[in-house]
């Protein structure tokens, strides 16, 4: 047989709605504390537990942390938006009504952009549409007795100390078509709440959670397939390690003829694969009306234009000025500014004069390998940016050598201070007059005359165990390409 | 029974104390309890603990404000700290609330006496205080008949004499009516006047706590007292609170002229001709006291009925929701599963009345219907409204009858719930407009049986309508007359 079929190619399309903590200190409607890991029901208050005859105030902060996390998401912000319920049944809802937004959302109409690696190495930019983002208060928590669900337990007990607890749920376009593009885009979601101060995005403690929606379809096709809903990943590497477990699944499904079903699955981090939890048969009637309780939410234009003020320059802009200012590569750009502080860090570096690139590997190879190691963070560093800076200073300057910077890297981590100062207080300026570094040598070669012998007989990887003698000599303060230089002289000399 | 300004003047003078006054209406409470049925908790050491303190306060020569000593009945849908508040359901049967509404925490602070919760419709739902789980109110005047709802309980005890002045809500008439049916003046504030924290909802966007008062004046102390701006509501409106009772003069004469619209609308069938004749009287009255009057077109008004009972039970359906066993409140016993809880335990702790308004309004609001009913209603409301724009463009007040029908008689209504929704067909198109509205006596039947007038003001002029009022009971001698018991 030599007949080839040609297999249908397919390709995933994906798009995530994220919940997202906002960090306030207080509830979104009430005003018991947001802190997670209290015992259970010691955050509570009769307002969150939905008492008869409470009534809910909207936290304004809220509003402000949804409006700005609208902005860097280049939504249209609302004029005019209200608060809805959404009706459904459930222990962990105090009111059995979740106050939600419905038709008329706080912010809509937006896009993120992600940066990926593409297959040449060249950085491979894409807008991802946002739909919209509505503020909300998040349900308790249900803890099972006998069983992980409902289903099976002897008994439940409830914690609403997350009851009321805000948050902002982000619905994406259908624009993903890769679980790495999926997992780019909730790490720059997390990143934008991070870097704007509205969420810690904590995924571990709930912060941030993330529902894919997927469907595959053949190359080409406009319609799209049978989607399905993944929930329950708890990471970045699980929203994209899921996507492709689906995706080969569904693949798999229609190559052998079967049909997918409409339904929400569960990611099994241990097994790694989803499983079916329930099927969806038609959509769910959530009885959504006006809030009544509540007056509608009106964000004037000087409120705008206030809140638009107070955003920080936000990671996808820093991406691009570091990479097209500043020279960096797209990999540096991206280390450098997935975490805000570091992006700080490293512009109070260069403001305080340092050149990009050196700044850049200092902080992202020893700087950053020491806080890894130790566990800290760039705000627990005595070291201060003007510091670093002094130090690569000098060893721009050729006043120290690279060596000499790792070598006092670890005190001026721990003890901050001056670079220069130290580097004096040690005596440890580069020695870079050649009469001072040829009487080293000459001592050097009258010291080891069979090495010498063997240099000049042909084995002219000596050269390094000279350089070392030298060094060992000066104190390693002789600086490395003169010493190299003039010994190179005197040796063939 | 006195008065506030009396009790005031004899506290004051310190010619009785205010564990007298507490005393005397406690034993008034007791001894006509087993007629009137006024109250499903009565709190006597409360109101005597209170009373206590005030009595410490004049011996202390601290001044007192109008209220300090003055005894009170609280519908039982006002949340009051450590008291039970049943809302008239046994949902709630055993419910002690940790918190305190905004109004009893006021009239608390302002020295009133509370002598107990007051009975009701189960979560307010009713026209007749019949659909309370726990007892039926008499109507002080006829006890076969019944003292009107949902604050049956608050009106029959200030026209008893069980307590001088009372709080009800008024959902769609749940004040008006009763105070027609019992002879007392009742007040709904406009929307938004007055907070709704610690208010055990119904319809939220159409509840309003008010006073019940024997007197226009104490009506308006009262109103005083509980009105203003509330942090925790956010429907609570930001304005400042006249004087009310100050602003009442005995010869009251309206500045300029006084335009008052007979609503033309209530006026024809179904309305019982001896309430038509008395309110028709009352009209000349007002004339006679220098207002002008104009007959008022309203065509709206036969909308409010239909439009209330999708919007209010729309309402009903989320607010009635947490009573779902889980958290306060009756728990079904021996569920099998978790729906199996909820359905006992809504099944059993909910009353017929209750369930109805909860299946119209979770109907309504269904995918496929919600345009169609909900949505539909949202906009006729809309309409009502601006029917009372239109009219408040001609006039300063409007007047017409409180209620069709004088008092009827207890059982009469149970099985028609639509003849019982009828009863508050002129008062509920106030509520949907957000308006304030009162009830005053204008009237007796040929039984004895009291007659109220409806009026109805624009936006937050409770002020005028408390004036107008007063000046037309200065008028008349209708307040006087008290049931004999």
């Amino acid at each position: 047989m030599t007949t080839t079929a040609t297999k249908t190619q397919y390709e995933a399309v994906i798009g995530l709605e994220t919940h997202c903590q906002l960090s306030t200190e207080t509830k979104i409607f009430s005003n018991s504390s947001t802190a997670f890991g209290a015992d259970p029901n010691t955050n509570i208050d009769p307002v969150c537990m939905g008492l008869p005859g409470t009534l809910p105030v909207l936290n304004q902060k809220v509003l402000e942390y949804a409006v700005k996390a609208g902005l860097a998401l280049n939504c249209q912000i609302a004029p005019y938006s209200k608060f809805d319920r959404k009706q459904y049944f459930y222990p962990d809802l105090p009111k059995n009504y979740q106050i939600s937004q419905y038709d008329l959302p706080i912010a809509e109409h937006g896009w993120l952009e992600i940066e990926l690696d593409g297959e040449d190495g060249a950085p491979v930019r894409k807008r991802i549409g946002i739909t919209r983002l509505h503020m909300e208060e998040d349900a308790g928590k249900l803890v099972h007795g006998g069983s992980d669900r409902l289903s099976g337990s002897t008994f439940s007990l409830v914690d609403y100390n997350r009851a009321g607890v805000p948050l902002i749920e982000i619905v994406s376009e259908p624009d993903l078509r890769s679980g790495a593009e999926a997992a780019e885009y909730a790490r720059e979601l997390r990143r934008i709440v991070r870097y704007l101060g509205v969420s810690d995005g904590n995924m571990q403690e709930g912060s941030l959670r993330c529902d894919v929606n997927i469907s595959i379809r053949p190359v080409g096709t406009e319609q799209f397939g049978t989607k399905v809903e993944i929930k329950n990943m708890n990471s970045f590497n699980a929203i994209e390690r899921a996507i492709n477990y689906e995706i080969e699944r569904q693949t798999a499904a229609l190559e052998a003829g079967d049909r997918l079903v409409q339904e929400t699955r569960l990611w099994e981090e241990g097994a790694q694969r989803t499983i079916s939890m329930r099927v969806k048969e038609g959509s769910s009637d959530y009885r959504y009306f006006p809030e009544p309780d509540l007056g509608p939410i009106e964000v004037s234009a000087e409120q705008l234009a206030a809140w638009k003020g107070e955003l920080p320059e936000l990671p996808a802009a820093k991406r691009h000025r570091y990479e097209e200012d500043l020279g960096l590569s797209p990999y540096d750009a991206r280390v450098l500014t997935d975490d805000r502080a570091m992006a700080e860090y490293f512009e109070a570096t260069l403001a305080a004069g340092a050149p990009a690139k050196p700044a850049a590997n200092w902080l992202m190879g020893d700087i950053s390998g020491y806080l890894n190691n130790e566990k800290k963070t760039l705000a627990d560093l005595p070291l201060t940016p003007a510091s670093l800076a002094e130090m690569i200073g000098l060893i721009e300057s050729n006043t120290i050598s690279t060596k000499i910077g790792k070598d006092i890297l670890p005190e001026l981590l721990t003890q901050g201070g001056s670079a220069k100062m130290l580097v004096e207080k040690k005596g440890l300026i580069q020695i870079s007059d050649p009469a001072v570094i040829e009487t080293a040598i000459a001592k050097v070669l009258e010291a080891h005359p069979a090495e010498l012998e063997k240099y000049r007989s042909g084995k002219k990887n000596m050269l390094g165990f000279f350089v070392g003698q030298v060094m060992k000599q000066t104190g390693g303060r002789a600086d490395p390409k003169l010493t190299n230089q003039l010994l190179t002289k005197q040796l063939d000399g | 029974m006195a008065s506030i300004r009396e009790l005031h003047q004899q506290l004051v003078r310190k010619e009785r104390s205010a564990v007298e006054i507490a005393t005397e209406a406690l034993a008034r409470v007791q001894a006509l309890e087993p007629k009137l049925h006024s109250f499903i908790s009565v709190t006597a050491d409360r109101a005597i603990a209170q009373a206590q303190q005030v009595d410490a306060k004049i011996a202390a020569g601290e001044a007192i404000g109008p209220l300090a000593g003055i005894p009170i009945g609280i519908k039982d849908n006002m949340c009051t700290t450590g008291i039970r508040t049943t809302c008239g359901s046994r949902i709630l049967e055993n419910f002690v609330p940790p918190y305190e509404s905004t109004v009893t925490q006021r009239l608390f602070e302002a020295g009133a006496l509370m002598v107990g919760k007051t009975n009701m419709d189960e979560f307010a739902m009713g026209s007749s205080t019949e659909t309370s789980a726990y007892q039926v109110t008499a109507n002080p005047w006829d006890l076969q008949r019944v003292p009107g709802g949902s604050s049956g309980g608050s009106a029959a005890a200030v026209a008893g004499g069980q307590c001088v002045v009372s709080l009800g809500s008024d959902t769609g008439g749940s004040i008006r009516q009763p105070a027609a049916l019992c002879g007392v003046v009742g007040l709904k504030p406009t929307y938004g006047l007055v907070s709704r924290y610690g208010l055990v909802a119904y319809a939220s966007s159409l509840d309003q706590i008010g006073p019940f008062a024997r007197t226009v004046e104490d009506a308006a102390i009262l109103l005083g007292a509980i009105a203003g701006y509330d942090p925790q509501d956010s429907t609570s409106l930001q304005v400042d609170v006249p004087d009310y009772a100050a602003a009442l003069k005995p010869d009251f004469k309206p500045r300029g002229k006084l335009r008052i619209g007979v609503i033309q609308e209530t006026f024809g069938e179904g309305l019982d001709a001896t309430v038509e004749a008395a309110v028709t009287k009352a009209v000349e009255v007002l004339q006679e006291l220098g207002a002008e009057i104009q007959v008022i077109n309203c065509p709206q008004f036969r909308y409010g009925l239909p439009t209330y009972y999708i919007i209010a039970p729309s309402e009903a359906s989320a607010n009635l929701a947490r009573y779902d066993g889980v958290k306060y409140g009756y728990r079904a016993a021996d569920p099998d599963n978790l729906l199996d809880m909820y359905a006992k335990t809504r099944a059993k702790g909910f009353g017929a009345e209750v369930k109805r308004r909860i299946m119209i309004g979770t109907y309504v609001l269904s995918a496929g219907y919600y345009d169609a009913y909900y949505l539909k209603a949202q906009k006729v409301r809309t309409l009502i409204k601006q029917d009372f724009e239109h009219a408040f463009q001609k006039v300063d007040i409007l007047v017409c009858p409180t209620s069709p029908t004088t008092a009827f008689k207890a059982g009469e209504k149970t099985d028609d719930p639509l003849s019982m929704y009828l009863s508050d067909l002129m008062t509920i198109p106030v509520n949907l407009a957000g308006l304030p509205a009162l009830s005053l006596p204008c009237g007796f039947d040929d039984q004895g049986l009291p007659i109220g007038l409806q009026m109805i003001g624009n936006v937050l002029r409770e002020d005028l309508l408390l004036s107008v009022a007063h000046a037309y009971e200065q008028a008349t001698e209708w307040h006087k007359r008290s049931p004999s018991l």
